[in-house]
């Protein structure tokens, strides 16, 4: 097996201390960051995703992946940035105003960053403003709110509406979820698209990255 | 009355957890998640505190605290049941504060998986302590000689089916659950998070039966009525 494949299995099997030695091993026998990236840590999440879907593994294990890639990333990241090889893509994250829940908007970070996105995590109860304010003076394209109350919601419509009214619509373009949230309210407000799932989120996020 | 509810009264289940995980019955399950199982089932040992507060509640009382800031939906399965309820007490249930403590430093660790566990256990769990108290309420009407033929107490909490989640703070003022360490934050959530409030309406059985056809149906994405009214009328032909 060669290096790689087992920096893919490692992350597959979550198994966090042996991505690391492994992920220098392969910076040491003068792999390029790139390749170490993409067929190494995302060739594994891509296999852990594909099992996700057909219910071969659960959410629990996608968790551990996603985590045991960080310990691959931390090596790497240092060597992307010199490189200039950029992310996929920077998104800000945050639970609305209002809203202290933060386990499902939790679980789209860590899924986001498995996936190679860089994510900013503004934690729970985020002002509108300072969701806007972080992604333009951030760089980012994605903000990505979540809501587990009714009484919370309107705070999203907010965030589009600042974006509107500040001219980012098009570049920063957003996505909802949460419980009580659904696709005909992420429409209601404008919102550029609606995650029913953190594994669903990611994909929603790559095509609203991709799609621009 | 505050409720007194022992660790082990709310000790969920496992199937039910791994359902809350998104884990179907008989699936099989990784080494990776029954190591994470157990640890969570270590970390809610140690840090679950349950209690509750429950007081009766006369109809033209409850009426009050029901309209809370009128903000509820125009119609409503609550508004409806309430006419024919025998009996009415608000309640509230709480895991305490340890559990979301535990929850934040599992976060704060990059612990995701384990939080993400232990947050399901948890969820299971508080709702365990609401059917708890239900079954409580039962047996303390009961006692005082509650005997309407297949009589059944069911739980209705502010934020479902057409109560605005608003409604927290005249039930909150009705009950003073401050004395178990539960606040309202100012959108109306409850901290310690993995808390239940609400109505139970004693009547019978078939006062609590309703369509899911009110508006706001449409929107619900919780759909639990379903489950909840499935299991009152399973059990009223076992």
């Amino acid at each position: 097996m060669t290096v790689l494949a087992e920096i893919a299995d490692a992350v597959i099997q979550g198994d966090g201390p042996r991505v690391a030695p492994l992920t220098k091993q392969a910076i040491a026998a003068g792999i390029p960051p790139k390749e170490i990236l993409d067929d190494g840590l995302i060739a594994g999440m891509t296999v852990v995703g594909d099992r996700f879907r057909v219910h071969e593994i659960f959410l629990p294990d996608v968790l551990l992946a996603a985590k045991a890639m960080y310990a691959g990333m931390d090596e790497l990241k240092p060597l992307l940035v010199r490189d200039g090889i950029p992310s996929l893509g920077k998104v800000v994250i945050g639970s609305v105003r209002g809203d202290l829940h933060d386990i499902g908007k939790n679980l789209v970070g860590i899924m986001l960053k498995g996936a190679g996105f860089e994510v900013v995590d503004l934690g729970h109860d985020v002002a509108p403003e300072r969701m806007v304010q972080a992604a333009r003076e951030g760089g980012a394209t994605v903000i990505g709110m979540s809501a587990l109350l009714t009484t919370t919601m309107p705070a999203m419509r907010e965030v589009v509406e600042l974006l509107r009214v500040q001219g980012q619509g098009g570049t920063i373009r957003t996505i909802v979820g949460g419980a009580p949230v659904t696709e005909a309210f992420a429409r209601e407000i404008g919102a550029d698209a609606y995650g029913f799932d953190a594994g669903n989120a990611v994909d929603v996020v790559k095509t609203l990255v991709g799609g621009r | 009355m505050i409720l007194e509810i022992a660790a082990a009264d709310v000790a969920p289940g496992r199937a039910d957890v791994l359902a809350q995980i998104g884990i179907p019955e008989g699936a099989v399950v990784s080494a990776h998640i029954e190591r994470l199982y157990a640890a969570a089932a270590e970390l809610f040992a140690e840090h679950v505190a349950p209690a509750g507060v429950l007081a009766d509640i006369g109809v033209a009382e409850f009426a009050e605290v029901y309209r809370g800031e009128g903000r509820n939906e125009p119609s409503s399965p609550v508004a409806e049941i309430l006419g024919r309820a025998e009996h009415l007490a608000l309640f509230v249930v709480t895991l305490g504060e340890g559990i979301s403590q535990a929850l934040q430093r599992c976060f704060a660790a990059e612990d995701v998986a384990l939080a993400y566990t232990l947050d399901a256990m948890a969820s299971v769990a508080a709702d365990g302590a609401a059917d708890l108290a239900e079954r409580r309420y039962d047996g303390v009407l009961r006692g005082v000689g509650w005997t309407t033929p297949d009589g059944a107490v069911l739980r209705y909490s502010p934020g479902y089916c057409g109560w605005d989640v608003t409604g927290q703070r005249k039930l909150f003022a009705f009950l003073r659950p401050e004395r178990i360490g539960l606040s309202l934050t100012e959108s109306c959530l409850m901290q310690p998070l993995k808390s239940v409030s609400g109505v139970m309406i004693a009547g019978p059985r078939a006062i609590h039966r309703f369509r899911p056809t009110y508006d706001f149906c449409d929107r619900c994405e919780a759909r639990t009525c379903r489950d909840r009214l499935r299991a009152l009328f399973t059990h009223e032909h076992a």
